[in-house]
């Protein structure tokens, strides 16, 4: 017969206690750490952000400004335009004699910032929008995303060209565009997890206690989608890249002086067969690797806060 | 000779939050036309050891040891030697026929597949033999049944598929890892039923997985008790259920809930199940035992016989201080 | 403590819509019967077990008494008051009532939330007033009552194991002195050792706080444990209705007997030598149950008569009620 044995639950208790107290494991500590292990993610992470800093500190180094020109290497930057550090342009100059250096920093200012804000806009409307529908269901459910489909099948470059045209070029118009359709991929993610984490037990959990919905939507259901959201976001940025890119190249998106990546390639291509291959490279490059990262930095994401561990 | 011999099995994970030892030294042998129950919860090892048995553990997973089947060695053989002792010597079934059975698949196809490939039967042959097996699993229609898909079926039938896809080959040893955990209890009466049928009829052995000291009391001849990832005890199950000289063997016979019991309150076994990642020193279940005592914490027991009928158990306390 | 009757539940009916694959969208969809005309009362202090296996409606009919989901048909009457009747808002004060356990402990917890918050978090919804210390205060002696050192507090559920998980979501369902927990399977999930910790826990605060349980599993051995009454539901209709020893020792519905029959027994002399009443057969659909007697197709008893009449649950003895033409 076994007497339950008081010393040995004292015991047990004692031990418990001395494992220590104070704050606990949570979700996200378990998935920095294993965001850090991921090498590639954790160098992209390096890279971008040394590519940020690029962008805030490097007009301390520029010998020109980005409008400047150098009436010395004008119409033949074949020749004299190559990057140097003498003449101080570090990436060489394009044909008409602009400091590509510079131009290199203020296009991935702006590239960036396109890209960054546009996304951020994107995610915070496209999550509200999404857990409201998903969780609420129904018909509202079906009509929001009716909405969505309806927008979604709309062609995005031809609607953005046409607003740029319509309403003018600017980087105002441009975010407009952008933002008014980069949020409903978002949404439909966003929904779909929302149905998912609606039939949970620790939402019913709170239903039946009588968590109001609003507090549910926020303090549950929202916090659970943020791993996925997260993941989602920086592949968004890239995408809204892109597509800020391709406008540029077409020759709709930022306007002159301004410029960006894109519109900086297109000049690059341009003149590939001139033997300045300089004006190209530099700006495809800082694209190249700054895409390159916030793939390596999405998988890392996803893969740090793999679903198994919720 | 035994039909199954396992001895010295260990078997460890190597995962990134460190080493798992998650069976250790499990020892124990098996004879034709005899069932065997493997009974454990959490942690307990219990399926991991029949996985590494069969050569199902997970990538990470190491196994040392040896396991003779019919005298011939089978620990860590490669795949390709492997599928020929399976199902044809070894079959197994699952905890979950749904997801042990391809959704995509007829069942006339699932099956004719294990004779085509094991026995080189031709296509019609094998779909004659598969319905009469399915008629010797009771499976009421069978020719029609035959061409359904897996989720056409009820859960208690899917099991039966399961069991009529396992002994196609007449395998002499069938692995049950917790055959009706997911299944009501009626469900669970009438396929362990089947069971018993079958093995008088087919002569098997059975290993039998199960958490549920109801099944193995009514299904068993012999019985293992894991914990930790060792063996605690290893005997006839008679002897086991009547006088437990085990303090978990006995601890665990009286905080099961008993249908004809009308105690007031169950007797529980204090603390948690092992954490694997640390194991404790000594005797894996020490820390909650009643029993124990500094030698236990330290020096982990060995298997040792308790009287004459092949009844063993790992503790260092005496008999006598537990029965 | 005088027995008092606080929950009576009558006549209640839930159906869901179920459309089938290759329907139109303009075809009525059809109904699936969920729950089929249950009525029982419960009093403080009591257990009411209720047992059936997949398909039988136990965990729809929780749902129904919690509103979680909407009932067709009939009354909830909770200390007088008929739930159903009473719209979300006017409901929620008797929230504070009525609390649920759940059948899988991880998941009932947020898995973002720490242990305290998730704890709290009942309080917070109905007294949000509280002062902080209070909160905490609280939060530590009902941990302490399930058996949780409160230096846990700031640890998260992954960090704990099942029975751990088990009894937070007692903690929590703890905090506003319930009358009533409903609870949805919440051992199955465990290990044998952790259910009979989990059980003992149960049985223990009930008496402490004289609290009333429905207690819902598909294992009959713990639910006879615990239980003072049982309730057996088969295909959403209610079979038998009786105290505890009542029906293991005298279970008068076919299916009841079937069902005890079919429970393995630990001990090796008995199980060997039962007489194992087995129920051929599959579940019928619930879009479309048998007629008369939803057990007819699979009862060894059945005859002519069950297929046309329906029959009546009625008393056979002072607390034992059976609904059955034939029953012993």
């Amino acid at each position: 017969m076994i007497v339950a044995n008081k010393n040995k639950i004292v015991e047990m208790a004692n031990n418990l206690s001395e494992n220590d107290s104070g704050a606990g494991r949570s979700l996200w500590r378990d998935a920095r750490t294993r965001f850090i292990h991921n090498k590639a993610a954790t160098v992209s992470l390096f890279v971008l952000i040394s590519i940020v800093l690029f962008s805030f500190i490097g007009p301390y180094f520029a010998v020109w400004s980005n409008e400047q020109i150098d009436w010395n290497a004008m119409g033949i930057a074949a020749k004299v335009g190559m990057p140097s550090i003498e003449s101080g342009h570090f990436f060489g100059t394009d044909d008409l004699g602009r400091d590509i250096y510079s131009r290199v920093i203020q296009g991935t200012q702006i590239s960036l910032m396109v890209g960054i804000l546009g996304a951020t806009v994107a995610v915070i409307v496209g999550t509200l929008y999404g857990a409201t529908s998903g969780y609420l269901g129904g018909r509202t459910d079906q009509i929001m995303m009716r909405i969505v489909d309806i927008l979604m099948s709309i062609p995005y470059m031809f609607v953005l060209i046409l607003l740029l045209v319509v309403f003018g070029r600017s980087i105002g118009m441009l975010f407009i565009g952008i933002g008014l359709l980069s949020w409903l991929d978002m949404s439909r993610i966003v929904r779909g997890q929302t149905l998912n984490l609606k039939n949970k037990e620790f939402i019913e959990a709170a239903k039946v206690t009588g968590v109001s919905d609003f507090k549910i939507i926020t303090r549950h259901i929202v916090p659970n989608l943020l791993g996925i959201v997260a993941v989602y976001a920086t592949l968004l940025v890239p995408g809204i890249i892109l597509a800020e890119s391709f406008i540029s190249f077409l020759g709709l998106g930022v306007q002159e002086p301004s410029t960006s990546w894109g519109a900086l390639i297109k000049e690059g291509a341009g003149t590939i067969s001139y033997d300045t291959e300089w004006q190209l490279l530099f700006p495809l490059a800082f694209f190249v690797v700054s895409l390159f990262c916030f793939y390596f930095i999405g998988d890392g994401l996803r893969d740090a806060l793999d679903p198994k561990e919720r | 000779m035994s039909l199954l011999e396992v001895s010295n099995l260990k078997v460890r994970f190597e995962t990134a939050d460190g080493e798992v030892n998650a069976v250790n030294n499990v020892n124990f042998s098996l004879d034709e036309g005899k069932i065997l129950a493997i009974v454990g919860e959490s942690g307990s090892g219990k399926s991991q050891t029949v996985f590494a048995m069969t050569g199902l553990l997970d990538h990470n997973g190491y196994a040392t040891g040896s396991v003779k089947f019919q005298g011939e060695e089978i620990l860590n053989l490669s795949n390709k030697e492997l599928n020929k002792i399976r199902a044809e010597k070894i079959a197994m079934i699952f905890q979950d026929p749904m997801t042990s059975l391809n959704p995509y698949v007829r069942v006339s196809d699932q099956m004719t597949e294990v004779l085509v490939h094991h026995q080189g039967l031709s296509k019609s042959d094998a779909l004659k033999q598969s319905i009469s097996m399915l008629d010797a699993v009771r499976i009421p229609d069978a020719s029609n049944r035959i061409r359904m898909y897996p989720h056409e079926f009820s859960g208690g039938m899917r099991q039966r598929v399961m069991i009529a896809m396992s002994l196609l080959c007449r395998p002499k040893l069938l692995i049950a890892d917790e055959p009706t955990t997911a299944l009501d209890v009626t469900v669970q009466a009438q396929i362990m039923q089947l069971l018993a049928d079958l093995q008088k009829d087919f002569g098997m052995s059975i290993i039998l997985i199960t958490h549920d000291l109801g099944v193995v009391a009514g299904n068993s001849d012999d019985m293992l008790v894991m914990y930790g990832g060792e063996i605690m005890e290893i005997g006839k199950t008679e002897s086991l259920y009547s006088k437990p000289t085990h303090p978990y063997t006995q601890g665990l016979m009286s905080a099961v809930p008993r249908l004809n019991d009308s105690e007031e309150r169950l007797i529980t076994i204090p603390g948690n199940p092992p954490n694997m990642m640390k194991p404790p020193e000594g005797c894996p279940f020490s820390p909650r035992c009643n029993y124990s005592n500094d030698k236990c914490s330290n020096v982990s027991p060995i298997l040792s016989s308790v009287d004459k009928s092949r009844h063993y158990r790992a503790c260092h306390v005496e008999v006598e201080r537990i029965v | 403590m005088s027995k008092q009757t606080i929950l009576q539940v009558e006549n209640l009916k839930v159906n869901f819509d179920v459309s089938s694959e290759g329907d139109m969208p303009w075809t009525k969809p059809k109904k699936l019967q969920a729950v089929n005309d249950i009525s029982f009362t419960l009093n403080s202090g009591e257990t009411l077990g209720i047992v059936g296996e997949s398909g039988c409606g136990k965990s729809t009919l929780a749902r129904a008494i919690v509103k979680m989901v909407p009932a067709e048909a009939g009354k909830v009457l909770w200390l007088g008051n008929d739930l159903l009747s009473l719209s979300n808002s006017e409901t929620r004060q008797y929230r504070k009532q009525i609390q649920m356990i759940f059948q899988d402990p991880l998941a009932s917890l947020n898995p973002r939330m720490n242990i305290g918050e998730i704890i709290a978090e009942p309080l917070r919804t109905h007294y949000p007033k509280t002062a902080e210390s209070d909160v905490q205060a609280r939060v530590s002696d009902v941990m302490n009552k399930v058996g949780l050192l409160d230096n846990l507090v700031n640890r998260y559920p992954h960090e704990f194991s099942g029975g751990q998980c088990q009894r937070i979501g007692i903690a929590r369902a703890l905090i506003l002195k319930p009358k009533l927990i409903i609870c949805d399977e919440p051992v199955s999930a465990l290990d044998v050792s952790i259910q009979a910790q989990v059980v003992n826990l149960l049985m223990d605060l009930q008496k402490e706080m004289d609290l009333a349980l429905i207690f819902i599993a598909h294992d009959l051995s713990v639910v006879k444990h615990i239980s003072t009454k049982i309730m057996v539901l088969y295909l959403g209709n209610m079979v038998e209705l009786a105290n505890s020893n009542e029906i293991y020792q005298n279970p008068s519905h076919p299916y009841t007997q079937a069902l005890i029959s079919a429970v393995p027994i630990p001990d090796p002399s008995i199980e060997k030598n039962k007489k194992l009443i087995l129920i051929e057969g599959d579940l019928p659909s619930p879009i479309n149950p048998p007629s008369g007697c939803v057990f007819r197709t699979r009862c060894h008893k059945a005859q002519e008569v069950c297929s046309i009449e329906k029959p009546e649950f009625s008393e056979s003895s002072s607390s034992h009620s059976v609904a059955c033409h034939f029953s012993d």
